[in-house]
């Protein structure tokens, strides 16, 4: 059996991250924001792969260039909607076509779309780790803010906060979450891993600490779970810890639902 | 020093102007009313005063350290975030257990901490919504609408309890509201909005005032005729500009 303690620290870590960061998605309704500046981050890889960049640095500042954009017009009102969608996959397509001018046939696309994860290597580990802290220690750093601009920006503003400085935190540990994710899961995914354990833990959580805590859990298991399969059935280790994760809310829907 | 002022304030919704040069300023203690039409600017202007809106022209000041309780209009919790009442008089400033129970009995919701939010109806959402804001000591308490959506006898007993929990706490009061006839005789000042302050005064200089009448009617004290209200500012022809 393949050595598989990399690739399950690997993703483990990144569950650290996305179960926060994922249920603050969840609250602010901004799934698109996190498609968006995922699917953008293609386009890092275009500058990776034509050797301007190194891969993480580049995807972070993409990805970070694509957060400010969505997350500047997130603020207009609910009618960016369409023009998120659209970004999402325009920034996907023009990275993609990027990637191929630089006509660098050993590139595999595919592994930056799913991820590459049974392929980490320790310097991957230490990138993702140092970042999923990074996140973690900034969300914990802000977090009654946080809550409290998530729940009501007037609200916040009277008890003396500045929501726009707490999306920007938002905004920040997103693209350090995508950078960090490129070869775990994957442009197309990440959304997917920041989305589906917070919904999963919604449906059995009775406070917001709460919440995250089982999403962290719910991902973590699913990375192991799908691992796992993914070397017993030879699928691949991306999509299958997705997979892993959406049987969770699916458990978890039906026992929320039974309450 | 005022707790809170505005001086030739503007302020825009979207691209439009809703409100021209509002002077206006609140000292310690006093009870505010603004009154005024929908849309006729006044939630609009109470978020600029509060620092949630940008002003389109001239100056709002706040006492340094002020402290505001605010309840909003009407809170609209996401469904998909789970958060217990006695977490939310908590955030972002942690109280004491001991604290958020008695202001909880203090608002006629005692033992409601364990309740999730999207689990209140109305009304005791806007009681939960007062207990956090007073939880915050503040100097002002700002009330946007508080009792919209809340049946007759709700508005009563909200204003009933806001009016005993002021005397208690000698706070001042901004309330904006077209509730008229529960709260114009607890406040010392109204002031009528529509696009620009159109008067104001004590309750009954202003119930008296022709443009008051103008804009809500002559004796129509307590009835809902505000809600038809169709009248485009006759009384700006006037020179009252």
């Amino acid at each position: 059996m393949t050595n598989l303690w990399m690739p399950v620290l690997a993703a483990i870590g990144l569950a650290l991250a996305t179960g926060p960061l994922g249920a603050f998605v969840i609250w602010r309704r901004m799934a698109y924001f996190g498609d968006a500046t995922a699917h953008a981050s293609i386009l890092g890889v275009a500058l990776a792969v034509a050797g301007i960049l190194p891969l993480y640095l580049a995807v972070f500042l993409v990805a970070l260039i694509m957060a400010l954009i969505v997350s500047a017009l997130h603020g207009r009102g609910h009618t960016m909607d369409a023009t998120l969608g659209v970004m999402a996959y325009a920034g996907l397509s023009l990275g993609m076509v990027a990637v191929s001018f630089t006509a660098q046939p050993e590139v595999e696309l595919h592994d930056f779309l799913f991820g590459d994860i049974m392929r980490v290597t320790s310097t991957d580990l230490w990138v993702i780790w140092g970042g999923v802290l990074v996140v973690l220690a900034g969300l914990v750093w802000r977090w009654a803010p946080l809550l409290t601009s998530t729940l009501n920006e007037d609200l916040a503003v009277a008890s003396g906060l500045k929501p726009r400085r707490e999306q920007l935190v938002l905004t920040l540990a997103l693209a350090v979450v995508v950078a960090v994710a490129i070869k775990v899961v994957g442009a197309l995914l990440i959304g997917a891993m920041l989305i589906i354990p917070a919904a999963a833990a919604r449906g059995v959580s009775r406070t917001p600490e709460g919440m995250v805590i089982v999403a962290v859990l719910i991902g973590a298991v699913a990375s192991v779970c799908g691992l796992m399969a993914s070397v017993q059935w030879s699928t691949p280790a991306g999509p299958s810890i997705v997979v892993a994760a959406s049987l969770a809310f699916g458990l978890s829907a039906m026992f929320a639902k039974r309450r | 020093m005022s707790l809170v002022s505005a001086k030739g304030v503007s302020l825009k919704y979207g691209g439009t102007l809703v409100l021209r040069s509002v002077d206006l300023s609140i000292e310690a203690g006093e009870i505010v009313t603004v009154i005024g039409p929908n849309g006729s600017g006044k939630s609009t202007l109470l978020r600029a005063l509060l620092g949630a809106k940008e002003v389109a022209e001239g100056q709002i000041t706040r006492k340094d350290g002020l402290r505001i309780g605010y309840v909003p209009q009407r809170l609209a919790v996401e469904a998909n975030m789970p958060l217990m009442v006695g977490r939310f008089l908590s955030l972002p400033v942690r109280h004491d257990k001991v604290e958020v129970r008695a202001m909880l009995k203090r608002v006629g919701m005692a033992g409601f901490e364990a309740r999730q939010l999207t689990e209140l109806s109305g009304g005791q959402f806007q009681r939960v919504l007062l207990a956090r804001a007073l939880l915050g000591e503040p100097d002002i308490l700002m009330l946007d609408e508080p009792t919209q959506g809340l049946d007759q006898s709700g508005v009563a007993g909200f204003y009933q309890l806001l009016e005993e929990v002021r005397q208690e706490m000698g706070c001042a009061v901004l309330l904006v509201s077209h509730d008229l006839h529960v709260v114009m005789s607890a406040s010392d000042r109204v002031i009528c909005l529509n696009g620009h302050i159109c008067c104001e005064g004590t309750p009954t200089v202003v119930s008296a005032a022709p443009e008051y009448r103008a804009l809500f009617g002559a004796g129509t004290l307590g009835t809902m005729a505000l809600y038809q209200h169709t009248h485009d500012h006759s009384h700006e022809e006037h020179g009252h500009d």
